[in-house]
C-alpha cells in the first residue's frame, strides 16, 4: 500500500512507542554491554573505568572460564543429536514410515510427549530434585533399591551430574521435535512413499533415503534452535544443580557465570565481558550452522 | 530403547541398502504385527517417562515427608490436604500466582498490541526508514539475553521500576517484539491488499482500518504468536530473578516456586513444596488440554516460519 492521506503521522503514531520500549529496553542496553565489557565496573558508587582488553586477559586464564565453555561444547554436541535421533525415531513410528495415516493413538503420544514443552525449565528442575535425590529417598534410587542396586548420587558426582541436566533437556524438547517432525512427515506426498514401496523399499531405507532427505529443512531448523539452547542451560543448571553449577563447577555455564558475577559479586564489567564471549560463541555457531547445512532445497 | 531398535531393523529388513532390498508389497509391510507391537512398546515406554514424574508429585503432596523419603514409590496412606493449604497461605503460593497472571496477561496484552501495530506498518507501508526499523526489531532475535543483562538491570532500577511489576511487564514487551514483528509482518503481508483499500475508500481512518479490518483477519496469526507468548513469559525464570529479586511479594510463580524448593530442606516441609509443585502444573496442564491444537501450533510456529 502507498500512503495515503494521513499516512505519515498514522505511520509514526503506531510505530513511536514500540519503537520508544524496544530501544530503552533491548537496543540500549546490547550496546552498552559491549562498552561496559571494557571496564573494571563493579559497584554502584563507582563510575565505571576503562581498561581496555583486560577482562577478556582475566577470562581466558580463568579455569572457571573453560569449564563452563567445555559444557557449552558437550551441550551443542550431545543435545541435538540425541533429541533429533529419539524424536525422529518416535515420528517414524507414530507416521509409520511417511504419508501414511499414523498408528493408533498417535494424537494421543504426541499429546503426552509435548506436554513437558509448555512447562517452565525452573519448575520441572524442581520436579527432578525429587527424582534425583542421593539417598534412597529418590524415585530413580527407589527404583534402583528395588533391583538391590546401591543408591547413585545423580548430581553428586562431578562426572555424572551433566549428563543428568542434559537428559532433564532432552526429556523435555524431545515432544516438541517429535510433534514438527511428525507434521513434516505426514506432509510428505503419498505417491513417493507408494513409489519407493512398490520399489521393495525397506522401513529403515525409507526413513534413511526418503523421509530424512525431504524433512532437511525441518532437521536444520531444529539443529539451529537446539544449539540455541545449548548456550543458555542457565535455568535448569541454576535451579537443579548442587551449589549452582556445581559439584565444583562441573556443571556449570556461562550464563550462570554471567548472572554469578553480575548479581553476587558485583562485578559488572566482567560479566560483561564474559556476555560477549557468549554472544561471539552463540553467532559463531550460527554462521557454521547455516553455511554447513546449506543443500538443495528438494521441492515437492 | 536400544534394544527395541536392533529388535526393529532386524524386522524390517537391511536399512543401508548392503545386500539386496527384499522385495514386499505395502499391504504385507504395513500390517507386519511384530513392528507395530515394538513400535507401541517404545511410545509407550517413553510415554511413562513423561507422566510418571509428573504423577509421582501429586501423590508425594499428600505423603507425609517420612513417607516421601523411606517408601518414595508407595502411594500415599490417606489423602490430605493440609500441604495444599500450607503451600497456598505459609509459602505464598496464591500470591505467586496472582502476579504471575498480572505480569503475563499484562505483557502479552501489550506486546501483542504493540507487535501488532509496528508489524502492520512495517509490512504494508513504505516509507523512509522502514527496511532499517524492520532489520532493528528481527536482529534481537540473534542476540543472547545475557549480553544485556547488566545493563537491563541498570537500565530498569534507573527508571525507578526495579522490584515493580511495572517494570518485568515493559521489560517481558521489549523482548517479545522481535520475534512478534518479524511474525507478524509475515503474517500481515499475505493478507489481501484491495479489502483494506475498500475500507478506505469508503472513508474509514487508518486506525480504524486497522482495528477493524486487519486485526480480524489476522486472527489465526495473531493467536499463534499470543499462544507463543503467553507460554514464553510465564515460564521466564531469569528476568524475574534479575528484576524482582528484593521484593519477595511480588514475585511470579516460577521464582517463587525454586525458592520454595530451596527453603523445603531447611524447614522440613517436602509434603509442601509438593504441593506447591503439583499447583504450578495443573493450571498448566488444564490451559494445555484445552488448548492443546492451538498451543502445539502456536509453539512450533516459529519452526516452521
Amino acid at each position: 500500500m502507498r500512503m495515503p492521506r494521513g499516512g505519515a503521522r498514522f505511520v509514526i503514531s503506531f510505530l513511536a512507542l514500540p519503537i520508544i520500549i524496544y530501544v530503552i529496553f533491548v537496543i540500549a542496553p546490547y550496546l552498552q554491554a559491549f562498552y561496559l565489557a571494557l571496564t573494571d565496573w563493579k559497584g554502584i558508587t563507582a563510575s565505571p573505568k576503562f581498561v581496555g582488553f583486560k577482562n577478556f586477559e582475566v577470562l581466558f586464564s580463568d579455569s572457571v572460564f573453560w569449564k563452563a565453555v567445555l559444557h557449552h561444547g558437550i551441550l551443542l554436541l550431545v543435545l541435538p543429536l540425541v533429541t533429533l535421533i529419539i524424536a525422529l525415531f518416535f515420528a517414524f513410528l507414530l507416521n509409520m514410515g511417511a504419508g501414511t495415516k499414523g498408528v493408533r493413538g498417535s494424537r494421543f503420544y504426541q499429546a503426552v510427549f509435548f506436554f513437558p514443552q509448555v512447562l517452565a525449565v525452573a519448575v520441572i528442575g524442581v520436579l527432578f530434585q525429587a527424582m534425583y535425590r542421593p539417598d534412597k529417598g529418590g524415585v530413580l534410587n527407589g527404583l534402583l533399591d528395588l533391583v538391590g542396586v546401591e543408591p547413585i548420587g545423580w548430581l553428586t558426582k562431578p562426572n555424572l551430574a551433566l549428563w543428568m541436566l542434559i537428559a532433564v533437556l532432552v526429556w523435555q524438547a524431545v515432544g516438541f521435535y517429535v510433534v514438527l517432525f511428525a507434521a513434516g512427515m505426514a506432509s510428505i506426498p503419498k505417491e513417493i512413499v507408494e513409489a519407493a514401496q512398490l520399489d521393495g523399499c525397506s522401513k529403515g531405507r525409507m526413513f534413511f533415503q526418503v523421509t530424512l532427505p525431504l524433512l532437511w529443512d525441518t532437521m536444520q531448523v531444529a539443529w539451529v534452535y537446539l544449539g540455541i539452547a545449548a548456550f543458555d542451560g542457565f535455568a535448569i543448571v541454576q535451579v537443579l544443580s548442587v551449589d549452582r553449577g556445581g559439584p565444583d563447577g562441573s556443571t556449570t555455564v556461562l550464563p550462570l557465570e554471567i548472572w554469578r558475577n553480575a548479581f553476587t559479586f558485583s562485578k559488572y564489567g566482567y560479566a560483561s565481558a564474559m556476555g560477549v564471549a557468549l554472544f561471539v560463541l552463540s553467532l559463531t555457531f550460527a554462521v557454521l550452522t547455516l553455511r554447513v547445512t546449506r543443500r538443495e532445497r528438494i521441492e515437492y | 530403547m536400544s534394544a527395541n531398535l536392533t529388535v526393529e531393523r532386524t524386522e524390517g529388513g537391511p536399512d543401508n541398502g548392503s545386500g539386496p532390498p527384499p522385495v514386499r508389497r505395502n499391504k504385507h509391510d504395513r500390517g507386519n504385527p511384530a513392528f507395530k507391537g515394538l513400535s507401541h512398546l517404545a511410545l509407550f515406554v517413553w510415554a511413562l517417562t513423561v507422566i510418571l514424574p509428573i504423577l509421582w508429585t501429586f501423590l508425594a503432596s499428600f505423603k507425609t515427608n517420612t513417607q516421601i523419603f523411606t517408601d518414595p514409590l508407595g502411594l500415599p496412606s490417606s489423602i490430605s490436604w493440609d500441604s495444599w493449604g500450607r503451600a497456598w497461605e505459609k509459602a505464598n503460593v496464591g500470591t505467586y500466582l496472582f502476579n504471575s497472571v498480572i505480569v503475563v496477561a499484562c505483557g502479552t496484552a501489550g506486546t501483542m498490541l504493540l507487535g501488532a501495530m509496528a508489524a502492520y506498518v512495517l509490512s504494508r507501508f513504505s516509507f523512509r526508514g522502514n527496511r532499517f526499523i524492520y532489520t532493528l526489531f528481527v536482529s534481537g532475535m540473534v542476540f543472547p539475553v545475557f549480553l544485556a543483562l547488566v545493563p537491563l538491570f541498570f537500565v530498569v532500577r534507573n527508571l525507578g521500576l526495579l522490584n515493580t511489576h511495572l517494570g518485568l511487564i515493559l521489560v517481558y514487551i521489549a523482548y517479545s517484539l522481535p520475534f512478534t514483528v518479524f511474525f507478524l509482518s509475515a503474517f500481515f503481508r499475505t493478507l489481501p491488499v484491495p479489502i483494506a483499500e475498500a475500507a478506505m475508500i469508503d472513508g474509514a481512518s487508518h486506525t480504524r482500518t486497522f482495528f477493524q479490518i486487519m486485526v480480524p483477519m489476522a486472527k489465526p496469526g495473531l493467536i499463534s504468536i499470543t499462544v507463543f507468548n503467553v507460554i514464553g513469559q510465564w515460564n521466564q525464570y531469569l528476568l524475574p530473578i534479575v528484576l524482582l529479586a528484593g521484593d519477595d511479594k511480588k514475585w511470579v510463580l516460577t521464582q517463587g516456586i525454586a525458592n520454595i524448593s530451596t527453603n523445603a530442606g531447611y524447614q522440613a516441609d517436602w509434603p509442601g513444596l509438593f504441593a506447591a509443585l503439583t499447583m504450578t502444573i495443573i493450571p498448566a496442564l488444564v490451559v494445555y488440554l484445552i488448548f492443546q491444537r492451538q498451543i502445539q501450533a502456536g509453539l512450533t510456529s516459529g519452526a516452521l516460519k
